[in-house]
């Protein structure tokens, strides 16, 4: 069983939900990551998703395109994201880590060079948003073989057959985006989302966590009741950008610990 | 809208050609591209719809376009004979209109009143526009705000025509973050938004699709060639960006072994600066809007920016079908600078009264490099894609004139 199985395992038996964030690695500097990460699992995070900046992020709204953008100026790369992820398991052996990214910067590094480089660093999945499962096949069973899960995505457009595919090549969880549109966007339609987890639960056989306009406390406790876990990404990074470098540790735990909060009075 | 050869018959039915081509985008289009594959295959076998199609071609984009033999530049260059495919000629002066037209159509037949549109030098927002205008469609072009600025004129023309531009301000401000935000419109939007791309990239079908609308001019050149020249061409020879005019030349001639298929990119400030958009020559394979192609990336896998004095041509990938050419010898790409390209440029203009667009420019300054290595009975095909009225300002700033 993988550790992020495991996660969810337990917290299914505690009759808790997982909390997700997400940050991009290298936001706003390579060194606020690891204090960063610190504060989400302080706050109370059951997973760290960790966004690997790419220059097109076509996939994501402003909020997370902007940190890309401030994560390679200040240097990082796939190569310092896998560092950054051996020195967060020397002192947290437990936390699971995925990192969400692009295909691109995987194939520049080798998907074989990546794979081993993941497993050595101890990531524990891997999303990559514009590899949908009839384009990574190999890639989700070269992952498998080094006991990392692949991560996929299904949305409200998604068929019934698409469910099964993405249920069979990928392992770990499942991310729903519940809107129909880029990261950061505003509108969740919550009767939409509360309809279609069940039978996403049933064709992918595995937890469902849903992202994508979750914005705080209580929309996170609305998902919370009809997800596994909650996935929160640019609300983060936007209380990053507004208390600076010196200070994000500190209101990230805090949006984190209000969520944790949240979600456990469920 | 037919293959020319059953032999050659990619791509396969995941889009792929080669190792290249394919679907690569985020979960939330999947069902678009699904439902835009089942449409398009549905209109390509449907006879109204190529019927309707032709006749769109012929009416208002006023097809045939000639070709053309340039005898005073082949005789000033003293080598091959020079002959230009027309398509400057075609309505809103460029060949993009050609796919315009068949995406808009395929628009109307899937029931979307939304078209939306990337743009670099502004010519396919212009043929979009117009298009979008000619069927009371809602048009919105992205480009980016340095090309906003760029191309003043064509912001405005797309404006007259009804549709409205948004500048995007995020990454290099280009053709690519045009690309980028588009796609963004497309996945919040896709219940009444047809996205119609420019080129021959992106997620299958496009680039299946953009070349097959763009076909009509070499079919249209393997008819035309024999009547006014006695035979085929020795070389095709057209500019690469994207490259959906090199494909829509090139495509219908490559079931012919005797002719070479050439495709000029943009070399810039030349190769060896860095400063160029040379995708084929000086890329590497990797994924980009969708697709598995060359791209200009650094060693992480970041795309780099790129540089062309011709907007259309600033582009930092190509489309997968011409990775494909290249990996298999069929076609064979080149580089031309942009001073090169200028050359070209003011020598049509001196030599044949026609002002080419700098894009067209490039494949020009090629066949004037070629053409005195040749026999006088050799015959060079170049598809002049477009014309130079939008590059007035630019080749005029470049020329130390202020208007």
């Amino acid at each position: 069983m993988s550790k992020i199985q495991a996660r969810f395992a337990r917290l299914q038996a505690e009759g808790r939900k997982a909390l997700i964030p997400f940050i991009t690695a290298g936001d706003p500097s390579p060194q606020a990551t690891l204090p960063l990460m610190r504060a989400l699992v302080d706050g109370g995070a059951d997973i760290i998703e960790l966004g690997v900046p790419f220059s097109d992020p076509m996939a994501d709204g402003p909020t997370i395109q902007r940190a890309s953008e401030r994560a390679l100026a200040a240097g990082m790369s796939l190569r310092r994201v896998l560092e950054i992820v051996t020195e967060f398991r020397r002192a947290d052996a437990e936390t699971p880590v995925v990192l969400m990214g692009y295909a691109n910067p995987i194939e520049a590094m080798g998907i074989e060079a990546f794979v081993a480089g993941a497993a050595a660093a101890g990531v524990d999945g891997v999303l990559v948003v514009d590899y949908p499962p009839q384009e990574s096949e190999s890639f989700a069973t070269e992952l498998k073989a080094a006991a990392i899960d692949p991560i996929y995505l299904l949305a409200p457009t998604s068929s019934e057959q698409r469910m099964r595919e993405v249920g069979r090549c990928g392992s770990g969880y499942i991310y729903y985006v519940s809107l129909t549109g880029v990261t950061g966007a505003g509108h969740l339609d919550h009767a939409q989302v509360a309809e279609r987890i069940p039978s996403i639960r049933e064709a992918v056989g595995m937890p469902v966590g849903v992202g994508f306009g979750i914005r705080d406390a209580a929309s996170a406790k609305r998902i919370g009741r009809i997800a596994d876990a909650v996935v929160i990404g640019s609300r983060i990074i936007e209380e990053i950008e507004g208390a600076g470098e010196e200070r994000a540790p500190t209101r990230v735990r805090a949006l984190i610990g209000e969520i944790r909060e949240a979600l456990d009075s469920l | 809208m037919q293959m020319a050869d059953a032999s050659y018959s990619l791509p396969d039915a995941r889009g792929h050609f080669g190792p290249y081509g394919g679907i690569f985008v985020a979960e939330t289009l999947i069902p678009a591209l699904d439902e835009l594959r089942q449409a398009y295959e549905a209109c390509r076998q449907d006879p109204d719809f190529r019927a309707e199609f032709e006749y769109e071609l012929k009416h208002y984009v006023g097809r045939p376009s000639p070709v053309y033999h340039a005898e005073r530049w082949s005789r000033e260059l003293g080598g091959a004979q020079i002959y230009l495919k027309r398509e400057d000629l075609n309505h809103t002066g460029a060949h993009k209109v050609n796919n315009c037209i068949g995406q808009a159509m395929l628009a109307r037949r899937m029931g979307k009143p939304r078209v939306i549109a990337e743009t670099g030098a502004g010519q396919h927002g212009v043929a979009t526009a117009t298009v979008a205008a000619r069927y009371g469609m809602k048009c919105v072009v992205y480009m980016g705000s340095e090309d906003v600025r760029r191309q003043a004129a064509n912001v405005y023309r797309m404006k007259l025509l009804g549709a409205e531009v948004v500048p995007v301000e995020s990454g290099s401000r280009t053709l690519k973050d045009a690309l980028n935000e588009a796609m963004r419109d497309w996945v919040t939007n896709v219940a009444d938004t047809f996205y119609i791309i420019g080129t021959v990239a992106g997620p299958h079908p496009y680039p299946a699709m953009v070349r097959d609308f763009q076909c009509v001019i070499g079919r249209e050149c393997i008819e035309q060639m024999p009547e006014l020249a006695g035979r085929q061409p020795d070389y095709v020879i057209a500019c690469v960006g994207g490259g959906s005019n090199a494909m829509g030349i090139f495509h219908p001639y490559i079931p012919d072994p005797g002719v070479r298929l050439v495709g000029v990119e943009a070399a810039g400030d030349g190769l060896a600066s860095g400063r160029h958009a040379a995708s084929l020559a000086a890329g590497t394979p990797g994924v980009l809007h969708g697709n598995r192609t060359y791209l200009l990336q650094n060693e992480d896998g970041q795309i780099i920016e790129t540089h062309s004095i011709s907007a259309g041509l600033d582009y930092p990938g190509v489309g997968p079908e011409h990775a494909w050419l290249k990996d298999s010898g069929r076609a064979e790409y080149v580089g031309v600078t942009d001073d090169e390209a200028l050359q070209a440029f003011h020598d049509l203009c001196r030599f044949e009264g026609i002002i080419p667009a700098l894009e067209s420019s490039h494949a020009l300054a090629y066949a004037s490099r070629l053409a005195p290595t040749l026999a006088t009975d050799r015959i060079l095909l170049v598809n002049l894609s477009g014309r130079g009225d939008k590059d007035m300002h630019t080749v005029a700033e470049r020329c130390g004139i202020q208007f």
